[in-house]
């Protein structure tokens, strides 16, 4: 496709790739095509000069120092919170835990809810969707608390059965646990009728939003899930942060997950008091330099815009769509009405790692396997897949690219 | 030669398009399969052993990358004739050169496999290399000799 200019609100594709500093490398020798943003995003000079400018000139640990380093360190930290706050429409910050990503955070309800709300015969459902990290933490919680896990049903679309899950629903469920956008079909669940669903029936929901708040506006308030769970390094931060949100009665009722520092309010030998929410559940010495370059990294969405970002991701999924249907012995899965720029797919009968191998070969970057997701990838009969994903400071002719070197690996490996 | 086509090099390319070794073994109970959890390959293997102890025939049933197919579609070649403690030795010494453990220049010592020294440049792809060979090792003592 002819590049026209290419708009992200009112900057150029060009100038904003040229915030990424790693999208000028080469890989063997030609430029980068990084299309496995579903795994990670990359990062934003403007979220690398904050982290940098942390350590140059504020770093001290928080909440105990009482020089200016310390003060600074404890503002710009909770500064971070409230931006989480105001990123998830939040009513408070003291709902937002910092975490190390989404896999803490599902931990965390998986162990301290669930210890204190789950009893032997209960139920959790979750779905045959789920990343290994919505799926394993509470296989663990139902074989501690003597709980059964069941599962909303796959439709062959891709979507969840939800009429399916109505009828069969177990009066004893307690938790239902769901991802907001599958990281293997891109399929958007609507999670906001899934949590009213499981209201009306008396449970609480747990939202993984690991692969939604990079690409779509998200409010905890109006969906009404009781816990949303997020990675920064999926939406431009660093690796290592992350967050939790849970309504703030729930947490109150819930004991501490971890015991350290700061999550104490008095400490004995014979036993100890918890600190207010949210630091109840951060025990230890934060990732003060996550929550900074996360705080930069909301900063640099809103630069752009959520809705200037999912227009230009929509453009580029479509597009993506388009040229991937159009290419040889190429199967796509996940029919999902509403989808995100996550593409799965296999080239004829070639294995996704030897694919995968030779779009290295040529610069393009993506994902091959089971994407953490087993479960899935056996319900769709393949054990492994190729996925591109997309982000905005992705162009056509990287789309392009991808296109033309999946014919050369069908000539390569025939 | 760049690191891709050091990969797939030529021998490496014809053992997965042509594998040596490969056929249907039904017989063969799935769950005797050995599984790559990363990338949901799985094999299953059958080994005759001759009267003389020696491997007379090793064969491999599966689907798997470029790489785990001519893995495998060596293995079978290079298995031939050898003596069960020749036949782990020499998948000991396979794996270990792969995983870096030895010198990858023992490779050069083996024959065709020496076309899986390019591998070491791939650690994520040692997994492909080595499923057919941990397969072996825990058929072996498995294996029964006729007649004993």
């Amino acid at each position: 496709m002819q590049e026209k200019i290419q708009l992200i609100g009112p900057r150029s594709v060009e100038d904003i790739r040229s915030d990424f500093p790693i999208l000028d490398r080469t890989v063997n020798g030609k430029p980068l095509a990084y299309l496995d943003n579903a795994a990670t995003s990359q990062k934003p000079r403007l979220v690398l000069d904050a982290i940098r400018v942390y350590y140059e000139h504020g770093n001290a640990n928080v909440h105990r120092a009482l020089h200016t380093l310390g003060e600074e360190a404890t503002a710009a930290y909770e500064e971070a919170r409230g931006k989480v706050q105001r990123f998830l429409s939040a009513r408070t910050s003291r709902e937002i835990i910092f975490t190390r990503g989404t896999t803490e955070a599902i931990n965390l309800v998986a162990s301290s809810w669930a210890d204190t709300n789950l009893s032997r015969g209960d139920v959790v459902l979750t779905t045959e969707m789920e990343h290994h990290s919505n799926l394993v933490p509470w296989q663990l919680a139902c074989a501690r608390r003597g709980c059964t896990l069941r599962f909303i049903p796959l439709a062959p679309d891709g979507t969840l059965n939800m009429a399916e899950a109505e009828r069969s629903w177990d009066p004893r469920t307690r938790l239902v646990a769901v991802t907001y956008v599958s990281n293997v079909l891109g399929t958007v669940n609507d999670v906001k009728s899934i949590a009213a669903m499981a209201h009306r029936r008396g449970a609480v929901v747990l939202v993984d939003g690991a692969q939604a708040v990079p690409h779509m506006r998200v409010d905890v308030q109006d969906l009404d899930c009781d816990f949303f769970a997020f990675s920064g390094h999926k939406v431009y931060a660093p690796m290592g942060i992350g967050a939790l949100y849970g309504k703030e009665k729930i947490l109150d009722a819930i004991p501490p997950w971890m015991g350290g520092g700061e999550m104490i309010r008095s400490v004995s030998l014979e036993g100890s008091t918890w600190n207010d929410l949210p630091w109840k559940f951060e025990a230890g010495t934060p990732n003060v330099e996550g929550a900074v370059g996360l705080s930069a990294a909301i900063d640099y969405i809103h630069t752009l815009g959520l809705s200037s970002i999912g227009k230009r991701e929509g453009e580029l999924a479509a597009y993506a769509r388009e040229r991937l249907s159009g290419v040889r012995a190429l199967t796509q899965y996940g029919a999902a009405p509403r989808r995100s720029g996550v593409f799965p797919f296999n080239l004829g009968d070639i294995h996704a790692h030897d694919v995968a191998q030779f779009l290295d070969r040529e610069g393009i970057a993506v994902r091959a396997g089971h994407h953490c997701a087993q479960p899935l990838a056996r319900k769709l009969g393949v054990p492994a897949t190729v996925r591109a994903s997309l982000s905005f400071y992705n162009t056509f002719s990287e789309i392009d690219r991808l296109v033309d070197a999946l014919d050369g690996a069908l000539r390569f490996y025939a | 030669m760049s690191a891709f086509d050091e990969l797939y090099q030529e021998i490496i390319m014809d053992h997965y398009r042509s594998p040596r070794g490969a056929a249907k073994l039904d017989h063969v109970p799935q769950a005797m399969a050995h599984e790559n959890p990363t990338c949901g390959d799985s094999i299953k293997l059958e080994v005759v052993v001759g009267a003389g102890g020696r491997l007379e025939r090793v064969r491999f049933d599966g689907h798997g990358c470029a790489i785990s197919t001519a893995s495998a579609s060596l293995m079978t070649e290079s298995m031939h004739g050898l003596s069960v403690a020749d036949a782990r030795e020499r998948a000991d010494t396979f794996i270990k050169a792969l995983r870096g453990e030895i010198p990858a220049s023992v490779l050069d010592e083996m024959g065709d496999l020496a076309a899986f020294k390019g591998l070491t440049s791939f650690p994520v792809r040692v997994k492909c290399a080595t499923l057919a060979w941990h397969a072996l090792l825990v058929s072996l003592p498995r294996v029964t000799t006729p007649g004993a």
